[in-house]
């Protein structure tokens, strides 16, 4: 082909042909759903304060429920969905952690126990786990040395 | 000499083969597609009783393949070669479903173009003296096709507007030196064009200039014209892709649009099946063709089609190390009658 344009022509032509994502109604939804997970957890957290928990055993105890419930969703084939609706709004949540697990973990079982589920269960989780924990870390040696 | 050679990328067949049969089986949301009237079976659903979603495509290879031999008449003990490929990593998909085949067979790899791929190495065979029937064969698995290139299935994500939903199924032809068409007479083997496309989920962009190249050489190595067709028919290139190749090609100084269409944008009900630009995979350009193009080839309601399979030859590692995507677009040039 005799080329009519340059790479770099194409590129631009393709951006300007290629819609974008509808972003006001992203940003309501993800508003909405990621929203709704967390007065679920602020439920929980209440019921369990009026159980008479404290405050740090309430904390923990909610993260776990709110981890088994994404799990849980996740297991269903229901996260999967309502990720598609919400996006960020049940990503960002420790929900959508734990559905970032789940999912791959689910998904590699047909290659067995070890090199399936064990191996491939944090290729989404993984990365956010070093980069969350190294920055932890340097936070942390921050806070030492401004103390 | 090569005596058969037509310009630069083009060969005329002087014994054009016939596609004597096609057979296609597809997936559920295919089913529930605008074409699901012209496709053999429909499973109920992805998984078809196998234990992986891989083992389920190798099982759409070898039940579509018994299928074509069955319309056909014909047993494998007949037939010279099978050409088969997918999109799995090793083309396991084909591997494994024709294991048992027990005919010998061609293992191809280029990517949703495969189709026209096997189908033009498929006519040379037959055309040249060397086969008289050839099973030309590939698929594609929506669940599998995401397991390798994306993300796993029940993660819960957004596709942006721009990305393509890989069809489950499988389409083969058998090509054959006996039959009364339709003919396969011409066979453009497309180049690797690569626009400098990086984002793996515009790969309709991605595509287009390949099957642009194609289609235009096409046309100046056959002396043919839009005209000469009553269908241009591309692989996957999506609702984006379809507009762009258009334009392209326009500018060349061809106008295909009122005969232009693209299997990705006639399986799927973009806007009712949340599919976005369209289809996508092996088994889109395999399943319309071998279900509805041949269908209507068959009752005349088609009579010259240009079959164009377009595909594009990244891979997760190319991508991941912030490659472009480099294309390929392969044309299938079908008649019905030979007095053209």
């Amino acid at each position: 082909m005799q080329k009519t344009m340059t790479n770099k022509e194409y590129q631009s032509y393709v951006e300007k042909k290629t819609p974008n994502s509808k972003t006001g109604r992203n940003v309501l939804r993800a508003f909405l759903v990621g929203g709704l997970i967390c007065v679920v957890g602020q439920f929980i957290t209440n019921i369990l304060k009026m159980m008479g928990y404290g405050q740090e055993q309430v904390s923990s105890v909610v993260t776990l429920i709110m981890i088994f419930l994404g799990a849980l969703l996740t297991g269903l084939n229901i996260y999967d969905d309502l990720g598609r609706f919400a996006g960020a709004g049940s990503i960002v949540p420790i929900t959508g952690f734990a559905n970032s697990i789940v999912s791959p973990a689910m998904e590699f079982k047909s290659e067995g126990y070890v090199l399936g589920v064990g191996a491939r269960m944090f290729v989404i989780a993984g990365p956010v786990l070093v980069y969350g924990i190294s920055t932890s870390i340097v936070a942390g040696i921050i806070y030492f040395l401004l103390r | 000499m090569a005596s058969k050679r037509l310009g630069k990328q083009t060969v005329m067949l002087q014994n054009p083969p016939s596609i004597i049969s096609t057979a296609s089986i597809v997936g559920p949301k295919e089913g529930k597609g605008p074409l699901r009237l012209f496709f053999d079976n429909i499973i109920d659903d992805e998984m078809w009783g196998e234990k992986s979603w891989e083992k389920a495509e190798s099982k759409l290879i070898r039940e579509t393949f018994s299928k074509v031999l069955q319309k056909a008449d014909k047993t494998s003990q007949e037939i010279n070669y099978v050409i088969s490929g997918d999109l799995l990593n090793q083309c396991i998909a084909a591997n494994f479903g024709l294991r048992e085949s027990d005919v010998p067979f061609l293992g191809v790899y280029g990517a949703c173009s495969t189709m026209a791929e096997s189908m033009s190495i498929g006519a040379m065979l037959v055309d040249g003296g060397f086969a008289d029937d050839v099973v030309c064969i590939t698929s594609s698995h929506f669940c599998s096709a995401e397991k390798q290139f994306r993300f796993p299935l029940e993660l819960g994500t957004q596709r942006p507007p721009a990305a393509q939903w890989t069809v489950t199924g499988s389409g083969g032809a058998l090509i054959s030196s006996k039959g009364a068409g339709p003919y396969i007479t011409h066979i453009t083997t497309g180049k690797i064009v690569d626009m400098g496309i990086k984002d793996a989920n515009n790969m309709g962009a991605a595509m287009a200039p390949a099957a642009v190249d194609t289609i235009v050489t096409h046309f100046k190595d056959t002396g043919f014209a839009p005209e000469s067709y009553d269908l241009i028919v591309t692989g996957d290139l999506g609702a984006i892709g379809k507009e762009i190749c258009i334009e392209l090609v326009r500018e060349q100084g061809f106008n295909i649009a009122n005969i232009y269409n693209d299997c990705g944008v006639m399986i799927y009900d973009r806007e009712k099946q949340d599919t976005h630009a369209g289809g996508s995979g092996c088994g889109c350009a395999a399943t319309v063709f071998a279900g509805f193009i041949y269908k209507k080839l068959m009752d005349g309601s088609l009579k010259n089609v240009l079959f164009i399979a377009t595909g594009a030859l990244l891979s997760p590692v190319s991508t991941q190390q912030g490659e472009s995507i480099p294309s390929v677009a392969h044309a299938v040039s079908i008649t019905t009658s030979l007095q053209q």
